[in-house]
C-alpha cells in the first residue's frame, strides 16, 4: 500500500494555543459553505422564506386591509414593514431548529475533534441564513409592490429596511441558535421557539395599530422589541427618515446579539 | 512541546455519567510508533475513555497528556495532534465525499487548491475517486468508514485514534483497514485502537489493555497475556453436557484449579501449568467414564484471555454459540 502519511506527520510541529481571528473568519466561511450547498440540495429548505412572504402579504393585505385602514391600498404601508419583520423572524427560527437537527448528526463529532474555533460551526450557518433572509425580504418587498404599495422613502428607504430586517432576522437567530444548543430535541426547539414567536410579531403594532388595545398590552408592544424594528422599518420605507426607532432597533439586535452569540457558543462547547 | 517519549499518558483517568464510573480510574502509557490496543466488551468504558483524550467529552478524574500536552488545560493543542474515526462515520451526510474532505482540509486552514488537491491523493488512497461526486449517504458502510479515516488523515496527525474501526463490516473490507492501519504505522503514526474483537487486537497490537467496566484488568503484549493464562490450554467437549459441572469438579481436584467453562453446551476450556497435565486430566475422566468427543491442546487465545480476566465470555464469543 502506498504511503497514507508524508513524513512531516510524525516531526514536531507548531501548536497554536488558540484560533487566531484569520482561522476564525476562514473557518466560518467554510462552515457557510456547507450550509450553502445543504441549502442548494435540499431545496424545500427555501419554502418558508418563498411561498410565506407570498401568501400571508396578500392574505393579510386582503382580509384585514378594508377594516384596519379603510383600504387595502391605505394599509399597505402598514402591513408590508409588519410582514417583512414578521416573515424574517419566522425565517431565522429554522436556524435553530436545522442546527439542533445538524448536531445530533456524526459530522458534528468530527467538527468537535477538529483544532477550529468552537464558534464556527454556529456562525457558519448563521451566515448562510443571511440569504434566506434576504429572499425572505425582498419578496416581501416585491409582492407589496406588484399590489400597489409604493414606499414613500424612496429606494433609499426600501434598500435600508431591507439592510435593517436582515440584520434583525441575523441578531434575533442567535436566540433560536442558542436554543439549539440547549434543547434535547429539534421538536423541542420547534415548540420553544412558537412560543417567542407567536406573541412576539402578533403582540406587536405588525398588523394593526395599538390604540385600541387595553393599556396594560399596550406597554407590552411598546417594549416588544419587534415592534421597534417595524416601527423602525416603518419610518425608514414610507418616510425615509433615520429616527429614533431606527437607533433603538439597531441598538437592540445589537445587545441581542451580544449576549446570545457568547451564550450559544458557551453552551456548545460545554455539550462536548 | 511534543517532547514526550509517550505518544498518550493518562494517570486515574475518571468519567462518571450520573452514579455511574464509565471510566473508573483508568493509567494508560502509549510509546510513539505502535498500534495500541484497548480491548474491552461493549460498554466497557473503551468509547468514553477515547472520548476524554480526544477533547470531545471533558475529564472527571485524573490527567491525560497527548505527546506531552496536557489535555485538559490545552484542548485546542491536542486537536490540532489526534486523528479520530469514530465507531460511526463521522462524515456529513449531504455533502459529496470529494465536498466532505475539502470542507474538513479548508476547516483546518488549507488553502482552496492545497484542499482540493489533498482530497484527490486521499479519494485515491482509499479507493473513493470514482465515489467522489456521489452523497455520502449514498455510500456503503465500508465506503463510509474508509471517507471516515481519509478525513482523519487530512491534517497529517501523528496520533491516530481508532474507535471500533471496523465494527459491522465484512471480512474482505475488514482486512482492508486492517492494512491501511498497519500502513499508517509504518508511516511513522502511533494508532491508538479500541475494539471487541479479540483477533483484530491480536493481529493489530503491539500491546493491548484489556478494560472491563471501566477498570483495566490486564496490560501487556498479546503473547504476555496469552502467557498469563498458562502456557497452554486443553479444550474438551463432553458427550454427555449434563456432566459438565461433574466434569469441572473432577479437574478442579486434578489440577487445584477450576476450570471455565465454555458458553457452548459441554465445553470445557481448561488452562494448564504445562500441556504434559493434559494427559492427567484425561486419565481422570476416563477413569469417572466421563466420555469426551473432541479433545484438543493448544496456546490459549484472547478470547481466553478475555474469560479468565474478567469471569465473564465475550459478545463474539456468545455470538458464536448463538
Amino acid at each position: 500500500m502506498a504511503t497514507l502519511l508524508p513524513a512531516e506527520a510524525v516531526v514536531p510541529r507548531v501548536l497554536h494555543a488558540r484560533p487566531s481571528v484569520h482561522d476564525v473568519v476562514s473557518q466560518t466561511l467554510a462552515m457557510a459553505w456547507r450550509s450553502l450547498l445543504k441549502m442548494r440540495r435540499n431545496p424545500e429548505q427555501f419554502f418558508d422564506v418563498t411561498i410565506q412572504p407570498l401568501l400571508f402579504t396578500a392574505m393579510f393585505t386582503y382580509i384585514f386591509g378594508g377594516a384596519v385602514a379603510g383600504s387595502t391600498a391605505e394599509y399597505l404601508p402598514i402591513i408590508i414593514p409588519g410582514i417583512l419583520a414578521q416573515t424574517t423572524l419566522t425565517a431565522c427560527m429554522a436556524t435553530g431548529i436545522q442546527l439542533r437537527e445538524d448536531m445530533d448528526k456524526g459530522v458534528f463529532d468530527r467538527f468537535k475533534s477538529l483544532p477550529i474555533a468552537r464558534i464556527a460551526p454556529l456562525a457558519g450557518p448563521a451566515l448562510a441564513d443571511l440569504l434566506r433572509y434576504a429572499i425572505a425580504a425582498t419578496l416581501t418587498i416585491v409582492v407589496g409592490i406588484v399590489m400597489g404599495y409604493r414606499p414613500g422613502g424612496g429606494l433609499g428607504g426600501v434598500i435600508a429596511a431591507w439592510f435593517l430586517v436582515v440584520f434583525a432576522g441575523w441578531s434575533l437567530a442567535w436566540v433560536f441558535t442558542w436554543l439549539g444548543t440547549i434543547a434535547r430535541s429539534a421538536q423541542a426547539v420547534q415548540g420553544i421557539s412558537m412560543m417567542i414567536m407567536f406573541p412576539l410579531t402578533f403582540l406587536s403594532n405588525a398588523f394593526v395599530p395599538t390604540q385600541t388595545m387595553p393599556g396594560w398590552l399596550q406597554t407590552f408592544v411598546e417594549i416588544n422589541p419587534v415592534t421597534q424594528v417595524i416601527q423602525a422599518v416603518r419610518d425608514l420605507m414610507n418616510d425615509g427618515m433615520f429616527t429614533a426607532h431606527v437607533g433603538w432597533a439597531v441598538l437592540g439586535c445589537s445587545a441581542i446579539t451580544a449576549i446570545f452569540a457568547p451564550l450559544a457558543v458557551r453552551s456548545y462547547s460545554r455539550k462536548m | 512541546m511534543q517532547n514526550s517519549d509517550f505518544a498518550v499518558e493518562a494517570t486515574g483517568l475518571v468519567k462518571t455519567f450520573g452514579s455511574t464510573r464509565a471510566v473508573d480510574g483508568i493509567d494508560l502509557q502509549i510509546p510513539r510508533g505502535r498500534v495500541f490496543g484497548v480491548l474491552g466488551p461493549n460498554g466497557a468504558g473503551k468509547t468514553t475513555m477515547l472520548k476524554m483524550l480526544a477533547t470531545l467529552i471533558p475529564i472527571d478524574g485524573g490527567r491525560a497528556s497527548i505527546l506531552g500536552v496536557d489535555v485538559a488545560s490545552r484542548p485546542h493543542e491536542v486537536r490540532q495532534l489526534v486523528g479520530v474515526t469514530g465507531q460511526y462515520a463521522a462524515v456529513d451526510d449531504n455533502l459529496t465525499g470529494r465536498e466532505n474532505l475539502i470542507l474538513f482540509g479548508r476547516l483546518l486552514g488549507l488553502p482552496r487548491k492545497r484542499a482540493a488537491a489533498i482530497a484527490e491523493e486521499l479519494l485515491a488512497s482509499f479507493g473513493l475517486t470514482e465515489a467522489a461526486t456521489k452523497l455520502t449517504r449514498e455510500y456503503s458502510g465500508g465506503m463510509r468508514r474508509r471517507l471516515d479515516l481519509a478525513a482523519s488523515l487530512i491534517s497529517r496527525p501523528p496520533l491516530i485514534f481508532l474507535d471500533e474501526p471496523t465494527t459491522g463490516l465484512d471480512p474482505r473490507t475488514r482486512g482492508q483497514m486492517w492494512d491501511t492501519i498497519r500502513q499508517l504505522v509504518r508511516d511513522g503514526a502511533t494508532v491508538l485502537l479500541t475494539t471487541q474483537y479479540l483477533d483484530e487486537a491480536d493481529q493489530l497490537a503491539d500491546r493491548i489493555a484489556v478494560i472491563d467496566r471501566g477498570k483495566k484488568v490486564a496490560e501487556g503484549t498479546p503473547d504476555e497475556l496469552k502467557a498469563g493464562v498458562g502456557n497452554s490450554t486443553l479444550h474438551l467437549r463432553l458427550e454427555d453436557r449434563a456432566r459438565a459441572s461433574e466434569a469441572a469438579g473432577l479437574v478442579a481436584r486434578v489440577l487445584g484449579r477450576e476450570p471455565a467453562l465454555t458458553p457452548e453446551a459441554g465445553g470445557l476450556s481448561i488452562a494448564l501449568p504445562d500441556a504434559n497435565r493434559a494427559a492427567d486430566v484425561l486419565i481422570a475422566l476416563r477413569q469417572a467414564r466421563i466420555n469426551i468427543t473432541t479433545a484438543n491442546v493448544r496456546q490459549p487465545t484472547l478470547d481466553e484471555v478475555f474469560l479468565a480476566l474478567t469471569g465473564a465470555p465475550t459478545e463474539t464469543q456468545i455470538k458464536e454459540v448463538a
